[in-house]
């Protein structure tokens, strides 16, 4: 019979709480979400001995037990809650031997809820190098706790770790601070009013209650209770606070001791370069080059390698089975290029995470925020809105959730409504191919004029992004207190694991939501493209030949499909939207793949794929790639489909346009509400239809 | 009540400049800065500025945080003489 602990990881933000967790779980882990809320539920599974095993949950960090946002709340909430199912028999709390003062404070907290706590102190390898030394007996016992120092990057200490995690029922119960010291009167008032529950929670419930109002009460009526108002309760809460060092400090003075003389400070040496009012820009646009430079450019070589085994792959089926008919077609070209659309864009998503982890990792990212707050506050939005910008050129999705450290709610909200404009990489094959279509070959300065078009489309993306959230912060009325404290980590080497973890995590959610309706949509699109109502379709055959007589059988194929093609069920739709989209240079076909990438961008280059590979499924030739079949495309009267003129408009469209269901979805659940989500839908989508018609107009 | 006109402020510290806090009772003190260690009798070191000394970069009490200027004002200290 193998035994469970329930352990939970919490501690304070820049800790190395993440590596600790790959540490002891490894790839044993998978990310979820908490019932209702967005927050990432990270939890794995590490074997102790003799087949008993450690569940253990990632909490979001958290610099106290006072939240100030959504992340930070469901630590509370869980701790508070001794019913729910993921309450922990053991707290981890992991701390970084060079804030151990600030990250106590968090100990403190949680050792007062009375819940068994081991305490991690992590980077041990860097304390010769800091001057600290450490008297961990004496931490232990003025602590009431077990003590494991720990390296995840020297990799040391985890086993005896997991030894205390095992032998967790040994741990010490008492609190660090009796909480009647806070406020002797108020606190007796509250015990006497609840002779049976734990002062120290009741003070949580009661603080949390302020911000929070969806805490768990556990049946706690505070009806009857005359508590003091939100003003006279922090002043309390500061209280504690000071109450918390007084007592830290007593315990440091004996237990530690930082000799400065010692000390190598790479911070300061790095923060006067990277700080820096010139160098600091420089080198942050240098950084954001090489990103851009590894995913247009770098990522191409696996990105064509995709592209050429999926059409090998669709060939492949075909050839094999020749009599397969609809059901040979439905796999060669609505799922095998249903997924390609899919995996086509793994390269680029891996090469984003790969760098943002490693600045994240660095400690990089928090200098970005120092250096870009004032210049973004001046267009409504914050520092931190710079980490959620960049993230929005891979996917909207997870940059929007990345919005939720923006304690601010107007930046918040004026970032989450922005961010959708930056180009994400589902824009990206859409761009590509019609760079490649309409934009002649040639050079500027040594800068050929497809790789200018697609950096101007990247600075229009940003230029919208910025402009539309000067307009929101000065039409918007909502007026919240500015909350912006941000950490400043030192610098570290980035932990490969770490960024390993992280990219195949991230690359993976992407695939797989993305993946799930891409494979769908292409899904119906082939089935809609395959089958039509009526006489047209069904019959086909004899009215195209009742009409040519007398041309080749080839040509005479080819008008059958197209023909066929025109009066499918989604030619029908193509066919009813033209006249909207005529004045923005587009015919029916192009309507289609606009109507599907109202789901997601992406769509649009499969749903090309699929709309001409179907309208060429009788030829016996090999699959042609979509570039040819795309500029070979032309109206009746001759002309080619895609100009310059019509393919500027489709980049300006797709470039503004918010065609991705996902994101609105997410949007909802960040903003609680289907108002802002729809406000981006028809902002968007009108600026996009507008700067479309007027580009199309003036070249054409 | 404002008391910001009675004494200096984290503010008004150049760079490398050192003061103890002497009081950041304000309301408008996010309580998240207090628990970084934002508390009377505690130290602060200004070590960067960004242009227009917006944002600033300071080490509190061992911690290494930014906080605004409009938050700066509100923490008011007793300067350190070298």
């Amino acid at each position: 019979m193998s035994k469970q602990v329930k352990v939970a990881l919490i501690g304070n933000p820049n800790t190395g709480k993440t590596s600790v967790f790959n540490a002891l779980t490894g790839l044993n882990q998978k990310v979820g979400n908490y019932p209702g809320i967005t927050v990432d539920k990270k939890e794995g599974v590490c074997k102790l001995s003799r087949g008993v095993k450690a569940y253990i949950l990632d909490l979001p960090g958290t610099y106290s037990l006072n939240a100030s946002s959504a992340d930070e709340n469901v630590v509370i909430e869980l701790l508070l809650n001794k019913n729910d199912k993921d309450f922990p028999d053991v707290a981890v709390v992991v701390s970084d031997v060079e804030n151990l003062k600030r990250n106590l404070l968090l100990f403190t907290q949680i050792k007062d809820l009375k819940i068994p706590s081991i305490l991690v102190i992590n980077m041990s390898d860097l304390m010769s190098r800091k001057g600290i030394s450490l008297n961990i007996p004496i931490l232990e016992e003025k602590l009431c706790t077990k003590v494991a120092l720990l390296s995840t990057r020297k990799n040391t200490g985890i086993e005896n770790l997991k030894t205390l995690i095992e032998n967790y029922r040994t741990l010490p119960k008492a609190q660090c601070l009796d909480a009647t010291s806070i406020d002797s009167d108020y606190f007796e008032r509250l015990g006497k009013a609840f002779p049976n529950q734990d002062l120290y929670k009741l003070w949580l419930v009661i603080t949390q209650d302020v911000n929070f109002r969806s805490v768990a009460r556990n049946e706690l009526d505070f009806t009857n209770f005359q508590t003091k108002t939100a003003p006279e309760l922090k002043r309390l809460q500061q209280k504690e606070a000071i109450k918390r060092y007084q007592f830290i400090n007593g315990i440091l003075n004996e237990a530690q001791v930082i000799d400065q003389s010692k000390a190598k400070d790479l911070r300061s040496k790095l923060d006067r370069v990277l700080t820096h009012k010139i160098w600091g820009y420089l080198i942050f646009f240098t950084i954001l080059l090489i990103i851009f430079q590894a995913i247009y450019d770098w990522a191409t070589i696996p990105m064509d390698l995709i592209d050429n085994t999926f059409a090998t792959l669709a060939e492949w089926i075909k050839n094999t089975y020749p009599n397969g008919g609809k059901i040979t077609d439905l796999f060669a070209e609505g799922i095998v290029s249903g997924i390609g659309g899919v995996v086509i864009f793994i390269p680029q998503i891996a090469f984003l995470f790969l760098f943002i982890s490693i600045l994240e990792e660095s400690g990089y990212m928090s200098r970005v925020v120092f250096l870009m707050d004032r210049i973004m506050r001046r267009f409504g939005i914050s520092g931190k809105s710079v980490v959620p910008l960049i993230s929005g050129t891979a996917c909207a999705i997870p940059a929007v959730m990345a919005t939720r450290n923006i304690e601010n709610w107007k930046e918040r909200l004026i970032t989450i409504l922005v961010t959708p404009f930056m180009t994400c990489s589902a824009r990206l094959p859409v761009y590509l191919i019609i760079i490649t279509l309409v934009i002649p070959n040639g050079n500027f300065m040594g800068i050929s004029y497809q790789a200018l078009t697609l950096m101007l489309l990247y600075l229009i993306g940003f230029g919208m992004a910025i402009f539309s959230a000067f307009v929101l912060d000065k039409v918007m009325k909502i007026q919240r207190k500015t909350y912006f404290v941000v950490e400043m980590p030192s610098y570290k080497l980035p932990l490969l694991k770490n960024v390993f973890i992280t990219v195949v995590e991230k690359t993976k959610t992407f695939v797989l939501e993305a993946g799930k309706i891409i494979l769908a949509i292409s899904i119906i699109l082939w089935v809609m493209a395959s089958y039509g109502p009526g006489e047209k379709f069904n019959n086909a055959e004899k009215i195209v030949m009742a009409e040519n007589n007398n041309i080749s059988d080839t040509a005479l194929e080819d008008k059958i499909t197209s023909y066929q093609l025109e009066h499918s069920y989604i030619g029908i739709v193509g066919k009813t939207i033209e006249p909207i989209i005529k004045p923005l240079g587009y015919d029916w076909k192009i309507g289609i793949g606009l109507v599907a990438s109202f789901a997601a961008r992406e769509v649009f280059v499969g749903t090309l794929a699929t709309i001409y590979s179907v309208g060429s499924a009788s030829e016996n030739e090999s699959i042609e790639t979509i570039k040819i079949k795309m500029s070979n495309e032309r109206y009746e009267n001759g002309n080619k489909v895609f100009t310059f003129a019509s393919g500027i408009s489709l980049l300006l469209f797709y470039a503004f346009a918010m065609q991705c269901m996902s994101t609105l979805a997410i949007v909802k659940r960040e903003t609680k509400s289907w108002k802002w989500p729809l406000i981006q839908l028809f902002g968007m989508t009108t600026i996009a239809y507008l700067f479309a018609f007027i580009s199309f107009q003036l070249l054409k | 009540m404002n008391l910001n006109n009675m004494g200096l402020t984290v503010a008004d510290l150049n760079k490398g400049e050192r003061g103890v806090i002497t009081d950041c009772s304000s309301e408008e003190i996010p309580l998240k800065l207090l628990e970084m260690g934002c508390l009377p009798g505690n130290e602060v070191t200004l070590l960067h500025l960004a242009p227009f000394s917006d944002p600033m970069y300071m080490n509190i009490n061992g911690s290494f945080l930014a906080i605004r200027k409009e938050t700066a004002r509100l923490i008011l200290i007793q300067k350190i003489d070298e």
